[in-house]
């Protein structure tokens, strides 16, 4: 399992914008490089990365080979209700990967 | 004549104490990447000290003990461990780095020895470091170390390679000025392991020194060798006194 740093605020006031930062290890490998021998290094990439709130998608993004080693993903949203949030990163090679937290909105 | 006195005592240590133009390899960064290594939340290396925290507390080995069963709360118990290594093991005769005396306790613990650069080591090393943030390299000062770091201050003033460079060359006479696109700083180890743009990935000072040794076309010494430890301790001593920042950024 891939390790994984979320910050965000635990509580919030209703209709407040909060700030969400993430950031996931992976070796986010082109395709494009060669190893010491010559041969093309197979391509492992993390294609999307989800947010959701209490299930409904509020934010998403699409990763493509340029982006570097260890995404950040840093983005905003707005907090209606007590709930959980889900973060899912998926990938080349079957990588899947969720973690969530709990924000309590007063 | 008591204040002629004072003046000459004043005179004196503004003599001995010259302004310190030390600079950490942070000066030398672009904001960005300043920004990248101040902020936790964006700094990748603390995926690093993240996972070093939770092997401190994990059982390994035939002995079953995790490095918290003895060593305790690391906040607490290696708060300034980082700032004083290497150090001399007596029983190897020899001094260590703080990745190899983890890779000893790994063996105390019954578990097969962390390679130097692996996750495990690089991770622990990290999370060790970290408890330093901000405390000031303090070299142990044991009579025994001086013939090494002796020999690694002859190493670090030695031209190497087929450019024929000493380490000394640049980061002492050109720190400041460019090679190619960057900026050559003046060579302090003040925060390993660090998080290098380049590498994608944390690295060791041993690393970052064989990177710079194949830059200079020398053949670079093994990952442990004794000449690798040499220099780690010249450059400690060299940088005596400035705050640690593990895990640095660096381009």
């Amino acid at each position: 399992m891939a390790r994984a740093l979320i910050n965000m605020p635990t509580t919030a006031r209703r209709a407040e914008v909060i700030e969400i930062r993430t950031l996931i290890s992976h070796p986010m490998e082109t395709g494009y490089r060669r190893d010491s021998d010559g041969a093309l290094q197979a391509r492992d990439i993390l294609r999307r990365f989800t947010c959701r709130y209490d299930g409904e998608i509020v934010f998403s993004a699409e990763l493509h080979a340029a982006i570097a080693a260890n995404p950040y993903i840093a983005f905003h949203t707005v907090a209606l209700a007590s709930g959980v949030i889900s973060f899912s990163w998926e990938g080349d090679n079957g990588f899947a990967q969720t973690e969530s937290r709990t924000l309590a909105v007063t | 004549m008591k204040r002629g006195a004072v003046a000459v005592a004043l005179l004196l240590a503004a003599c001995a104490a010259p302004p310190d133009t030390r600079r950490s390899g942070l000066a030398f960064m672009t904001p960005a990447t300043q920004a990248l290594q101040r902020d936790d939340t964006q700094n990748p290396g603390m995926l690093w000290v993240q996972d070093g925290a939770a092997l401190w507390s994990r059982a390994a080995g035939t002995s079953g003990r995790s490095c918290a069963d003895c060593h305790g709360d690391a906040p607490r118990s290696m708060r300034g461990v980082a700032t004083r290594y290497p150090r001399l093991d007596a029983s190897l005769g020899r001094p260590v780095d703080l990745g190899e005396r983890i890779a000893q306790c790994r063996v105390r613990q019954g578990a097969t020895p962390p390679p130097a650069e692996s996750q495990e080591r690089l991770s622990l090393q990290a999370y060790v470091a970290h408890q330093s943030r901000g405390l000031p390299i303090a070299p142990d000062d044991d009579p025994r170390l001086v013939p090494f770091r002796e020999r690694g201050r002859q190493l670090f003033e030695r031209r190497i390679g087929q450019l024929n460079l000493a380490c000394a060359q640049c980061h002492d006479q050109l720190a400041g000025a460019r090679l190619g696109g960057s900026t050559i700083p003046q060579g302090h180890p003040s925060g390993y392991p660090i998080y290098r743009l380049e590498w994608q990935s944390l690295g060791s000072l041993q690393r970052r020194m064989r990177n710079c040794m194949s830059g200079v076309r020398a053949e670079p010494h093994a990952y442990g060798a004794i000449e690798l430890i040499e220099l780690e301790l010249h450059l400690m001593q060299r940088a005596r006194g400035m705050p640690l920042e593990t895990p640095a950024v660096r381009p």
